[in-house]
């Protein structure tokens, strides 16, 4: 590989790792500065079974609380996303048992006032706003419970489309609403009640059914490799 | 140099390129562009399979290891079982969420085991979206076509059919059970195009598409009052002893005690294979893509197809350390954002099917144009920033706010600056080989999305991924479920693994290790 040294980019971090001291539930051990909180559990030693998922920060598996140090908050945080740095002490969220409704919901009548059947906690809100500020997607997740309850299905499907469903909102709920599930029953209410069909999708499935495309699979599915290589490469 | 100096090259640059095209490669050209740099063509890094379905086959060392590895379990083993069902689904993505769920439907008894939780799986992750030909200038035989011809024309035909015909009515029964598909103001669903495909295919949400749909399936098998068993990871299939599946053992993790599973059909849907970790890339892929599955159904006997290729995706992460092999979707490319050299050229149309945009990389990176990190990896730019140039400011936070947010945590706005990528391990294009419905060569063993192969030939196209693992998973889910009724409960023996043992004998012994892997050990040995 012949390379000048003019497309290097600096990182000195990574040429002598800085040694940090954190506490992981409250033991303390030393680790490379900037690593992410599920690799500083691994390079402590420690086996991951619970806790861990697509480490991509989409599955919502790795919830965690930490504190940074001498900062008296207790903030939350995906451990897969999140970097370790001197001082910080962090635990993973145990599974909590938030109880989640039950329903068909192709087979429901009224969604909107459904909702205070399946979830009577949900207008119950007190307003503490501890679920916003737990929400490691920036989710203004109180907003989306109140929004929810006056019935504005479409507001909380979209503020709650970045949702990893990780939990994190429920614990701190002082009127033991889980709102991350609040929010699935209405947004799967809002695309399966109050969102258009698609017309197109329709036709489309009857063109095949009604094998509108059966002549063109009978003239491609009879040609020998050649003519298919040849008619794939015309296909722009 | 400062990583903000480096990026200087791609912002001067930006204006000079927008006027560019770049053709796609003919076939000639990419085939080989392909077999110089694309990484299943080093032949150092592939060994024959010495024994089993496959014997004399060509794949990965890290595979065949795995492969030819022995089984946790010993003839000591009780195999009373604990329960006992129509379907056993083991996997809890996509695919196995799909199977339980049309499983349920058609009436039959379902238990889901996966590993890991409910939903932990790669299909989380599927930011680029699903492809259907809803599109009125689209068709599925056009979909087809695409498909085979970014599969290098080694699909299985029968299995393509089925996919890209079977689209649509997935597509419908996701948006009756609530997902939210992005919209075109007329109420169509609105589709975007992908690489390798010749029409706008692609249907999303967002950059949350995997997301959407699997929040939406995993609250349905919970409501369908499904029974789970999570944190138990499969580890041997059990058969009668004549070439029938009739259920498995699993691993309970959280007590490490043996569960014995009789079942009908088993439905294998584990996903793939990125933590093996294959030629030191890194991945994409979730904790436990480890290919658990290809051995249980290797050593039952099921055979393998295309187990010889790999999808790099073109764009992992590089830098920050902390998100290196961390997807930047494809979407980013797809709405026109441009590979940039360390000269600030270009060098291949960025839409060109996944292998032929990795190779290419590879090839900047190996010919000295890349970008170099202090922890030794190598990458090109991608062009992030144009996007907001292109289409209007506010695009990337709208279009991609997933990435967005991923890389704000590590104090990166990937609306202003480019982000450094290298091809990652993404997929196995392979897996155990299916009819249309699902089915292996073993009796009523099913394997349905990633772990199953021959659908997409030697490459995937971006965005065929959910829709396979939906119309198969329906497909085996299906099948199953109609033949529990008249079926009885076959016996529960380990007598493939016997044989097993046997012919790895003849063969100069197991691999040593045992297999599946459950888990990457990424736990450091300390003291």
């Amino acid at each position: 590989m012949t390379q000048d040294d003019d497309n290097l980019i600096d990182q000195p971090e990574v040429l002598k790792p800085r040694m940090v001291t954190i506490e992981i539930s409250g033991k303390q051990y030393t680790v490379p500065e900037g690593i992410t909180v599920i690799k500083a559990m691994w390079y402590a030693g420690q086996e991951v079974v619970r806790g861990v998922g697509c480490l991509g920060g989409f599955c919502g598996a790795c919830a965690t609380y930490y504190r940074t140090k001498d900062d008296p908050k207790v903030k939350t945080c995906l451990a897969c996303q999140t970097a370790v740095q001197d001082g910080m002490s962090f635990t993973m969220m145990p599974p909590f048992p938030a109880r989640k409704a039950v329903y068909d919901i192709r087979a429901l009548q009224d969604p909107k006032q459904d909702l205070f059947n399946l979830y009577p906690e949900a207008p119950l809100c007190r307003n503490c706003n501890a679920c916003t500020e737990a929400c490691p997607q920036k989710i203004d997740v109180r907003e989306g419970v109140w929004k929810a309850v006056f019935g504005d299905f479409q507001s909380v499907s979209d503020m709650f489309m970045d949702c990893v469903m990780c939990g994190m909102c429920t614990p701190v709920c002082i009127a033991d609403i889980a709102p991350n599930l609040v929010a699935l029953y209405v947004s799967r209410a809002q695309g399966a009640h109050f969102t258009e069909k698609p017309a197109g999708l329709e036709t489309r499935i009857k063109e095949i059914k009604e094998g509108r495309f059966d002549d063109e699979w009978n003239r491609i599915l009879s040609m020998n490799e050649q003519e298919l290589t040849e008619l794939c490469a015309k296909v722009k | 140099m400062n990583i903000h100096a480096l990026q200087q090259i791609v912002h001067q640059t930006r204006d000079a390129r927008r006027k560019q095209t770049f053709p796609r490669l003919s076939p000639a050209d990419r085939d080989q562009l392909i077999h110089k740099y694309h990484p299943d063509y080093r032949a150092s890094a592939y060994r024959p399979l010495r024994f089993g379905p496959n014997e004399g086959e060509k794949t990965v060392v890290e595979l065949a290891t795995l492969l030819e590895g022995d089984s946790p379990i010993d003839d000591r083993i009780d195999l009373i079982p604990h329960h006992q069902t129509d379907v056993l689904v083991i996997g809890g993505g996509g695919a196995g969420c799909a199977a339980a769920l049309h499983a349920h439907e058609a009436g039959a008894k379902v238990i889901l085991a996966t590993k890991l939780r409910l939903g932990d799986s790669n299909s989380v992750m599927a930011q680029g979206g699903m492809q259907v030909s809803v599109a009125p200038e689209d068709s599925p035989v056009t979909h087809f076509l695409d498909t085979l011809k970014g599969g290098h024309m080694e699909n299985d035909h029968r299995l393509l059919k089925v996919m890209v015909e079977e689209g649509p009515s997935i597509a419908k029964w996701l948006i009756d059970l609530g997902v939210l598909f992005d919209r075109q103001a007329d109420g169509n669903l609105h589709v975007k195009k992908g690489g390798g495909s010749s029409k706008p295919r692609l249907l999303t949400c967002s950059d949350y598409t995997g997301l959407e749909i699997m929040r939406v399936l995993k609250d349905e098998v919970i409501n369908r009052k499904i029974q789970l068993l999570e944190f138990c990871a499969a580890v041997e299939l059990l058969g009668d002893g004549d070439g029938t599946c009739t259920g498995a053992v699993l691993k309970d993790l959280d007590n490490q005690q043996y569960v014995v599973v009789a079942a009908k059909s088993v439905i294998v849907a584990t996903g793939g294979i990125g933590r093996l970790h294959i030629q030191g890339f890194p991945t994409s892929n979730h904790y436990g893509a480890t290919g658990d599955g290809l051995c249980l159904c290797y050593r039952i006997g099921a055979k393998l197809s295309h187990i010889d290729t790999f999808q790099y995706h073109p764009s992992g992460a590089v830098y920050p350390e902390q998100l290196v092999g961390a997807l930047v979707t494809e979407g980013i490319r797809s709405e026109g954002g441009h590979l940039v050299n360390a000269r600030g050229e270009r060098f291949v149309n960025e839409l060109d099917t996944r292998d032929v945009v990795s190779s290419s990389i590879i090839r900047e990176c190996e010919e000295g144009r890349g970008i170099r990190t202090m922890s030794g990896r190598i990458g090109v730019w991608l062009d992030t920033p144009l996007l907001d140039v292109e289409h209007g400011p506010g695009t990337v936070e709208k279009h991609f706010p997933a990435m967005v947010r991923q890389f704000e945590r590590f104090g990166i706005d990937i609306s202003k600056e480019p982000v450094l990528i290298y091809p990652t391990l993404h997929y196995q294009n392979g897996g155990v080989k299916i009819d249309t419905n699902s089915e292996t060569e073993v009796n009523n063993l099913f394997v349905a999305g990633e772990a199953s192969g021959g659908l997409h030939g030697r490459n995937r196209l971006m965005g065929n991924s959910l829709l396979d693992l939906m119309v198969f998973g329906k497909r085996a889910g299906l099948t199953a479920a109609a033949r529990a009724g008249s079926m009885k409960q076959g016996k529960l023996t380990l007598k493939h693994l016997e044989r097993f043992r046997a012919e790895a004998k003849r063969h100069g012994d197991l691999s040593g290790v045992v297999s599946p892997m459950i888990l990457p050990a990424y736990t450091r040995k300390v003291g």
